[in-house]
């Protein structure tokens, strides 16, 4: 939207505020299709989820605090220490990264007005909440699902898991996967065809180059844990025989097929905190990105190779030492991409002119954090070493580092970060700063121990463990460390929830960032951009000029699309000028599918197999409805 | 590997601080703003030093190390034990031996000892600390792992694959004995189970074979042959019950025979419901069985 809105410029505005009008209250919410609204939706639920993931993980902390614990009981602790690695994995780093950051910042960073497919949009949020809330339902019943996130045959088999437990967690991550698999598919149509005239890939900001690769990663990754549950429930529910070795089945099949997925999620996690990362360093240091194309191939290169490297999941499995051999020097070979990143960012920080700010202060943590498990990370791809320490805690600290340290920081300076550009207030510097050492101390006093509790011998998902081998003075640090955390991300969400009522006005760009969403108003029209902006270079916002010829557009009405809901489309490549596209305003399909989604999900789980099929023909009716209608639906 | 972690991180850190010390002035000390130098530090840190220090690592780990630690070929060990992992217990075989035992491992000291790891249910992983790296065991597999003790003593395992509700109560004690100890243990255990001599015993030996007991649990030289449980033949020589869970005095064991799951919830041993006399009756026949 334009700087100055002259008289002549303000009547197209109005005119936009028209055809842009969002439904008022609830049903507003409910049938929303604006990219925004649905980062916001994602944004809320993940947090949610996040805080139900926090409570589990200090329930553990707390049953570990001391020797012979028994706060939970076994059954008890089986279910919440398997919650909390889905849920964080599941419904708060991947929907949070994805759903709400994506979802927001992807189109305004490339000046389109939403994804190139809103309703689906919408239907990937409401299919996404329906499986978070189909897996609690199974915990708030006691029916968790109870075998670790990694669920194992043949524990995980109908023989020694008869209940439902493991049901919740085949259906519930299919489930889960058509929502991510729909946000990729969106991510990957919308970065392609709808950035603004001029955005030639070479002039994609690095944030998209990141998201760019974790939505083609996910959309390969997530089949293999799709078939892989598939496959499980029927075993468990047909009496097949996948993973069932007296029938000449391989429990090592299931290993394969999670692994397959698990390791490239493990880079779908990060890939977006990178993308984080590159937005805010070039902001505060106040200069470009050290060697951009580099940076943008390694992370496509982190991407691609994190297809190569599972079977370093699997070093104890007894697989011939040839296997091992290669598998460990791919996944050493990883360590390049991210070393490139790594040193770029901090050769930017070093010769920029960097403000240490709230939002930098949690990037410079994730990078310390990430050196930390990148290195731990190292010594794990030494085959005899990860014989050694393969399932003890010493691998609890290393993805800890790099999964809370380094994903989860750039998720919440990001949130600092963009807070302004959400809300159009300013959070507060003082609290957020010691929000920040909170944060990160607690997480070095929680983790870091876990390396050395892990060498002496402590073995990961253990309910309890006995006094006198060494352990018990280090877990009682981890679990001080855990509750001093926990009050750091307390003080986080509070010091937002107080600036959202009572912070200073932001106005559009307080943190002098570089890429285009800092150029419209805070918090962003539904319409992002009175005009389409024109783009000329990678940092869109330190070209004043541009940004002045958007101004004498919108004067002159050029680009400005007042005829209804109206996105450009341009070439994949150079991003010129190709079509120009009719988007849907809003819709109430889209929630409606999702809810008779989740109804075919619960009827499988409980066995009506007929009336599933009923869900899934009234599923079908429903799209067809959907598609009756047109984009003025 | 631990000197050049710290190196690297200290390097990085390092460079953290010039850039808070120099925050207010534009490009490198010496260097000045030319673009081409932080891009030169981003090849040689970011491809350069990491691709000789991988390569190193990688030639001595992975390469070299591996070959020390790993499974022996079978015709160069002096024995081969196999262990069979039970959801939450170990079970100990010695070939050319009638030995069958349980959660607690007997090898000679400076011997070679050859593991064959298997298990009968889930999977579990069998993990010596002290004396060599951990072994999965995948049920159709037969997985093997080197043990190798160069000192008597005691060295505790434990199940390190999450193998169910008491996977943090699935430990085991390997004795790593003077030869001579070892072949007296191995000829003890290699005998029969002992007659009761006092009347109690002999009432518990009666009860245990008529009883459900026996449908599970294997004593050699008796109608027992089951083999759901662990094997009791000499289980009076052993130290601890459960796995590693409790000590094996007769309080404790006539405990665990009145309600396992008190103890180790989620053990298969169900609560058999005995009344104390019949409990005191099985006590003293197991207590018996040296």
């Amino acid at each position: 939207m334009a700087i100055n809105v002259t008289p002549q410029g303000q009547q197209h505005v109005e005119r936009l505020e028209r055809v842009w009008t969002e439904r008022p209250g609830l049903v507003g919410w409910l049938t929303t299709t604006n990219h925004k609204r649905i980062g916001i939706l994602y944004f809320f639920a993940s947090l949610a989820f996040f805080g139900a993931g926090g409570v589990e993980a200090l329930l553990i902390r707390t049953q570990l605090i001391g020797p012979n614990g028994h706060v939970l009981s076994p059954a008890a602790y089986d279910e919440v220490f398997t919650m909390h690695g889905i849920t964080m994995i599941f419904l708060f780093v991947i929907p949070m990264t994805t759903g709400a950051f994506g979802n927001y910042l992807l189109p305004l960073m490339i000046g389109a007005r939403d994804m190139a497919f809103p309703r689906l949009n919408a239907l990937s949020f409401w299919v996404f909440l329906g499986s978070g809330l189909f897996l609690y339902v199974a915990l708030l019943q006691g029916h968790a699902p109870n075998s670790g996130w990694f669920d194992y045959v043949p524990l995980a088999s109908k023989e020694f898991d008869p209940g439902n437990n493991i049901d919740f967690y085949g259906y519930g991550l299919i489930f889960n996967g058509i929502a991510s698999t729909m946000t990729v598919i969106n991510f990957i149509v919308t970065i392609f065809k709808l950035r603004a005239p001029g955005m030639s890939l070479n002039r994609m900001p690095l944030f998209c180059f990141a998201f760019l690769a974790v939505a083609f990663a996910l959309l390969f990754a997530l089949p293999s844990l799709s078939i892989a549950c598939l496959f499980l429930e029927l075993d468990r529910q047909l009496g097949f025989h996948f993973y069932d070795v007296a029938q000449g089945g391989d429990p090592l099949l299931w290993q394969n097929l999670f692994w397959i997925f698990g390791h490239p999620e493990v880079y779908i996690i990060i890939l977006p905190a990178f993308g984080i990362a590159t937005s805010i360093i070039p902001a505060f240091s106040h200069r470009r990105m050290v060697f951009f194309p580099l940076v943008a191939l390694a992370e496509i290169l982190v991407a691609f190779l994190g297809f190569g490297v599972w079977v370093h999941h699997m070093f104890t499995v007894g697989f011939s030492s040839l296997t091992y051999v290669y598998f460990a020097a791919a996944s050493l070979i990883i360590t390049i991409p991210s070393a490139i990143q790594i040193f770029a960012w901090i050769a930017t920080i070093l010769t920029g002119t960097p403000v240490f700010r709230t939002p930098m202060l949690f990037i410079v943590g994730f990078i310390v954090y990430f050196i930390i498990g990148g290195l731990s990370g190292i010594t794990v791809a030494a085959i005899p070493f990860d014989q050694q320490v393969h399932d003890s805690y010493y691998i609890v600290a290393h993805f800890h580092f790099v999964i809370f340290g380094a994903a989860v920081f750039p998720i919440l300076g990001g949130m600092y970060f963009w807070f302004p550009k959400v809300t159009g207030r300013m959070y507060d510097e003082r609290v957020g700063k010691i929000s920040f050492w909170l944060t990160f101390i607690g997480t070095f006093v929680t983790f870091f121990p876990m390396h050395i509790v892990g060498i002496l011998g402590m073995p990961r998902r253990n309910y309890t463990y006995p006094p006198g081998l060494g352990w018990s003075l280090l877990n009682f640090i981890e679990s001080i460390g855990a509750y001093l955390l926990a009050v750091g991300l307390v003080l986080i969400v509070a010091n937002l929830v107080v600036s959202r009522f009572r912070g200073a006005p932001a106005g559009r760009n307080p943190m002098e960032g570089d890429t285009l969403e800092w150029s419209t108003t805070s918090p962003p029209p539904p319409y992002n951009y009175a005009v389409i902006p024109t783009v000329t270079s990678p940092y869109p916002m330190w070209e004043p000029q541009d940004r002045e010829a958007d101004d004498a557009r919108l004067d002159r009405g050029e680009g400005v699309l007042p005829e209804g809901h109206q996105t450009p489309a341009t070439t994949v490549q150079d991003a010129q000028l190709d079509e120009i596209l009719a988007m849907p305003p809003h819709s109430a399909w889209p929630p409606l599918l999702a809810l008779m989604i989740t109804g075919v999900f619960a009827m499988l789980l409980m066995h009506h197999y007929w009336i599933a099929v009923g869900f899934g023909a009234v599923c079908g009716m429903t799209l067809l409805a959907w598609h009756r209608h047109g984009v003025e639906a | 590997m631990l000197a050049a972690s710290v190196v690297v991180f200290a390097g990085a850190v390092g460079l953290l601080v010039v850039a808070y010390l120099r925050r207010g002035v534009r490009g490198l000390p010496f260097f000045g703003e030319r673009e081409s130098v932080p891009e030169g530090m981003v090849l040689v840190f970011g491809i350069g030093v990491p691709l000789v220090a991988l390569v190193a690592l990688f030639g001595v780990s992975d390469v070299y190390l591996v070959k020390q630690t790993s499974p022996p070929n079978p015709s160069t060990t002096a024995m081969t034990i196999n262990v069979i992992g039970h959801q939450y217990w170990w079970e100990m075989r010695y070939p050319g031996t009638p030995v069958i035992t349980a959660n607690e491992l007997h090898m000679p000291v400076d011997t070679r000892v050859n593991i064959v790891a298997t298990s009968a249910d889930v999977i579990h992983s069998f993990w010596v600390p002290a004396l060599n790296r951990k072994i999965d065991m995948v049920p159709g597999r037969r997985n093997r792992v080197l043990l190798y003790a160069n000192q008597p003593g005691e060295y505790r395992g434990q199940c390190s694959q999450f193998c169910g509700m008491q996977h943090a109560h699935m430990a085991m004690i390997v004795f790593a004995q003077r030869p001579a100890q070892y072949r007296a243990w191995l000829a003890n255990e290699e005998r029969s189970a002992m007659t009761p001599t006092t009347a109690a015993a002999r009432a518990g030996e009666r009860d245990f074979m008529n009883d459900q007991c026996a449908s599970c649990h294997y004593i050699a030289g008796t109608p027992a042959q089951g083999f759901i449980g662990p094997a009791l033949t000499h289980l009076a020589d052993r130290t601890t019950l459960g796995a590693n869970e409790i000590p094996n005095r007769p309080a404790w064991l006539a405990a665990w025979i009145r309600n396992p799951q008190a103890i180790k919830p989620g053990v298969r041993m169900p609560d058999l419901g005995l009344g104390d006399n019949a409990i005191g009756q099985l006590v003293a026949y197991l207590d018996g069985l040296h």
